[in-house]
């Protein structure tokens, strides 16, 4: 499944075949190129800006890396295990930060308490759409514009549900958005700190869970493909319904991680997140669960240290470069594979 | 709180004559955008999710053309459909080749960094503030035309000229693409959407076909945003929201896939509604109201994608959805 074996040498070859083989270590190893590019790009703007400036928004990157990669991996189990694009999936995160919003300030309960509600009220919204929605759908055959259209659909709703019951004024958690610590002379907001740790610290888990569980083996067998993967003898209806609950939950936990991060929630926060998150799955590779970890991480990287060279209101559109960029070069993505696409 | 006020929904609108050409207006530009949506959905089998944004690109650049140029609007609007055929051009070459669901990604998350570079070039759109003084030309032609109403008595109507312009285009339009649909080059489209592999077999370029069918839906993308602009009298960003990419859906489900004429009853059904709900009286704020319309419009697109995909004219043999 991953793309990490035959580290050829290109240096123990003469010239002409080093230069093929390159090609082929290259392919071969693209988490290995993809550090290259990101280190050759870190090394040129530490060259041109200096240390400092890199290092804080190199900060400020893996800050937001930490909830793309987190709203990206459930995007793309979902896609991978039921070929389903959930343009829906933003609107998920919008529901966790609105949910973690109702008991952290509605309710008041304490924060810990609201992001664990957070992420249980919306692993449930993401398990009663598989219920109502999907799988009845599939039972259907439905073809590729009906579901698109559906989740579509779906979007509409939640987001729009939401901004008829809260409004479309910014909303505050009951969080510490102003205090600051320094270290190394970088800064960095309290909250965000604990808003990084806590994501790359979950980021880890799935990781782990994905490649030594036995669900998160199945998850990405069924990812990799879904008949081999039920004809084996797995309980595909059993891990796809863990599918949901994994990807909607993390979901709700990037929501709440970001409008921790950023201090407020509009009803279309996860519409606009949507499009950075996309990118971070197809940057690495269209339902891939460890892709789009690193998508997302790497995203966050590339629109942070985009603000060194233009201005910050254009760090959107970063996300939209890289997506075209990536389909030109590799289209399949870091850790896809070519005949998937 | 009654719940009387909840019910009263007052019909007077309907028999307003401001009502019908509003909301008609609304219908023809938006059933010309669905066309667009029409030949690459139903008709070459791509689904461009981006069409709002093509629709920004040629309002947008006809608008700047003309009010920061200083071209004459009618040598600005022929340059703005060739800019906005080019946008469509340089978005379906890296992703018109890759798999049905990244031109989907690729062309929404398109129509939203045209939106965004609306919303912050302010230099060049007058980003949020919106991009005014470009419809002078259009105005006298407008009151010209107002004026020939007299007869029919129509020459209050200060939207009449441009709901009329507005339905011979679109029905121009529909025809022309209608009989498009005959041609040899129609054939070879619906083929494409049929079964690329055997098209290339056949020796035919697919993916020259599928450049062209985008092409051509974001020049109708552009028309549609000329109409929307004159009607508006300025551009703001938010008219190009990917809503109104999903609206077109809606219209184009609502109306049948594979159906040029289809568009346009679908545009009138959905614009008639949509315009109707601002004159419902509920007990609720403008912003719930607009919120509560969208609800509605996701429930819609849900509920007929899942239970009638073939639309109201639609047939079933011209399905693709089935694949």
């Amino acid at each position: 499944m991953e793309a990490e074996a035959s580290p050829a040498q290109p240096g123990a070859l003469g010239r002409r075949e080093g230069r093929a083989s390159l090609r082929t270590t290259m392919s071969a190893n693209p988490g290995l190129v993809a550090a290259g590019i990101v280190l050759a790009i870190a090394v040129a703007l530490i060259a041109t800006q200096g240390l400092q400036p890199v290092a804080q928004t190199g900060l400020n990157g893996l800050i937001s890396g930490s909830y793309f990669a987190l709203g990206a991996v459930g995007l793309t189990l979902v896609y991978g295990t039921l070929k389903l694009v959930n343009f829906a999936h933003g609107d998920l995160l919008t529901f966790g930060a609105y949910t973690a919003f109702v008991a952290n300030i509605t309710l008041g309960l304490p924060i810990l308490l609201a992001v664990l509600a957070a992420i249980v009220v919306t692993a449930a919204l993401g398990v009663f759409t598989e219920r109502v929605m999907w799988r009845p759908m599939r039972a259907k055959g439905a073809g590729l514009l009906q579901l698109l259209l559906m989740t579509l659909g779906l979007a509409f709703v939640i987001r729009y549900a939401i901004q008829f019951v809260a409004g479309t004024a910014p909303r505050t958690l009951d969080v510490d958005v102003t205090s600051s610590v320094g270290f190394l002379g970088l800064r960095i907001g309290q909250t965000q700190l604990v808003v990084m740790l806590a994501g790359f610290a979950v980021l880890i888990g799935v990781g782990v869970m994905l490649r030594s569980t036995s669900l998160g083996r199945q998850m990405r067998a069924l990812s990799d493909n879904f008949d081999l993967a039920e004809v084996s003898g797995i309980d595909t209806d059993r891990v796809v319904m863990a599918t949901w609950i994994f990807a909607a939950g993390l979901a709700g936990l990037a929501g709440v991680l970001y409008t921790s991060s950023i201090g407020t929630m509009t009803p279309n926060l996860g519409f606009f997140l949507l499009l950075t998150l996309f990118a971070a799955v197809i940057l690495g590779g269209i339902g891939n669960a460890y892709g789009a970890l690193a998508g997302g991480v790497l995203l966050g990287l590339a629109q942070e240290w985009s603000t060194l060279l233009v201005d910050a209101r254009w760090k959107l559109a970063v996300g939209f470069l890289v997506l075209i960029l990536v389909l030109i070069v590799r289209p399949q993505g870091l850790f896809g594979r070519k005949e998937r696409l | 709180m009654t719940w009387a006020p909840f019910l009263a929904l007052s019909f007077e609108a309907f028999g307003s004559l401001d009502f019908w050409i509003g909301a008609m207006t609304l219908a023809g530009i938006y059933a010309i955008f669905t066309l667009g949506l029409q030949l690459n959905v139903g008709f070459t089998g791509v689904i461009n999710f981006g069409q709002a944004g093509f629709m920004a690109i040629g309002a947008y650049t006809m608008g700047i053309l003309v009010a920061d140029v200083g071209l004459s609007l009618w040598l600005a609007l022929p340059i703005a459909t060739l800019v906005t055929m080019a946008a469509g051009l340089l978005i379906g070459l890296p992703s018109l080749r890759l798999r049905a669901d990244y031109f989907a990604i690729v062309t929404i998350a398109f129509s939203e960094i045209i939106r965004y570079v609306a919303q912050n070039a302010r230099g060049l759109t007058g980003g949020n503030q919106g991009l005014l003084g470009f419809d002078s030309q259009w105005i006298d032609v407008s009151n010209a035309v107002q004026d020939g109403l007299a007869p029919v008595g129509l020459e209050d109507q200060f939207l009449a000229p441009l709901l009329i312009v507005t339905w011979l285009t679109l029905l121009v339009l529909a025809t022309a693409l209608r009989y498009l649909q005959g041609t040899p080059w129609g054939r070879v489209l619906r083929a494409v959407r049929e079964d690329e592999d055997a098209v290339r077999a056949l020796g035919k370029n697919a993916f020259a076909y599928k450049l062209q069918s985008i092409a051509i839906a974001a020049a109708l993308g552009a028309v549609a945003g000329y109409f929307l602009a004159l009607n508006l009298a300025f551009l703001n960003p938010n008219s190009f929201e990917p809503l109104y990419t999903f609206i077109g859906y809606a219209i184009l489900i609502l109306g049948g896939l594979a159906s040029f004429f289809g568009v346009i009853v679908g545009s009138v059904v959905v614009y008639t509604l949509l315009e109707a709900t601002r004159f419902l009286e509920l007990p609720l704020s403008a912003s719930q109201v607009a919120a509560l319309r969208f609800v509605v419009v996701g429930l819609v697109l849900i509920l007929l994608v899942a239970f009638r995909p073939q639309g109201i004219f639609g047939k079933r043999q011209e399905m693709v959805l089935g694949d």
